[in-house]
């Protein structure tokens, strides 16, 4: 497949979980499409890994491989990252007992 | 049309089509489900592309431990319809319509790019096999592998700490 169909795939997905960001008022499905949007970089790194090592796989055999390790230590930061935002977020339970973002939005009061 | 073709627009329209149920679900369960449906379809992709380890790996971690918290949260929660009550309609809109302008702007700027024309490599190519990374990530990129763990090590100290019920 040409590149810039993984393009669109990657700035679909991508702009979908922007208006899940901006929409919803649940702060665990705001964190979901962050994960989303984490996903469709992903996807677009590994697109590029493939075509890279297409295009120079003659003078460089090992050429695209940087990229999916690339992907696999953003795996792992999205990992660390989703268990101390639940934890936050289970705390913020614990105290307001709602995860609405407007309410959790006027902490001070 | 072959069948890798007839595959990559079934799986993209399967990803796109489980994204926007994740955004436009009521029930926070049902999102999360949906949400894994996403990540099927992209590890999907991951295969087709033959990026065997990132494929299984992103199975392993997203749909099968990320999700899996998410669950755990939600059902502590008790969370059984997503209750809004003043749903602010121009909100949503205004959402919507800010999503759509930046998908036409990204669109619109990388529609001549440079790299377009280029394919990428279907179904071989051995970048993707665990061995051949695992040859870079231990030679090259062996600090940022340590430090990971440290990483690792510091999420869940904050969160064991951050989830304490202590004085």
């Amino acid at each position: 497949m040409k590149i810039e169909f993984y393009i669109f795939l990657s700035i679909a997905l991508f702009c979908i979980g922007i208006v899940g960001v901006l929409t919803r008022r649940n702060a665990i499905i705001v964190f979901m499409c962050i994960e989303l949007m984490l996903n469709a970089v992903n996807l677009l790194l590994v697109a590029f890994s493939k075509m890279h090592h297409l295009a120079i796989a003659a003078t460089n055999p090992t050429a695209g491989t940087d990229a999916q390790l690339f992907v696999f230590f953003i795996m792992v930061v999205a990992a660390a990252e989703v268990s101390v935002g639940l934890a936050i977020i289970v705390m913020m339970y614990r105290n307001v007992h709602s995860v609405d973002i407007n309410f959790l939005n006027r902490l001070k009061h | 049309m072959n069948i890798s073709e007839i595959l990559f627009y079934f799986l993209s329209a399967m990803a796109l089509g489980s994204a926007i149920m994740v955004v436009v679900s009521k029930n926070a369960v049902h999102s999360v489900l949906w949400l894994i449906v996403t990540f099927f379809a992209i590890s999907g992709h991951y295969i087709m592309m033959n990026a065997q380890f990132l494929g299984i790996v992103n199975l392993i971690v997203y749909a099968g431990a990320i999700m899996v918290l998410f669950l755990f949260v939600i059902m502590l929660m008790n969370m059984n319809a997503d209750s809004e009550p003043k749903k602010n309609r121009w909100m949503k809109m205004a959402g919507i319509v800010a999503g759509g302008c930046l998908l036409l702007v990204l669109v619109a700027a990388l529609k001549n790019a440079e790299v377009r024309g280029q394919q990428t490599q279907f179904n071989e190519g051995n970048i993707g096999l665990i061995q051949n990374l695992g040859q870079l990530l231990f030679t090259e990129y062996v600090v940022p592998f340590e430090i990971s763990s440290v990483l690792f090590l510091s999420a869940m100290v904050g969160a064991v700490v951050i989830g304490k019920k202590g004085d």
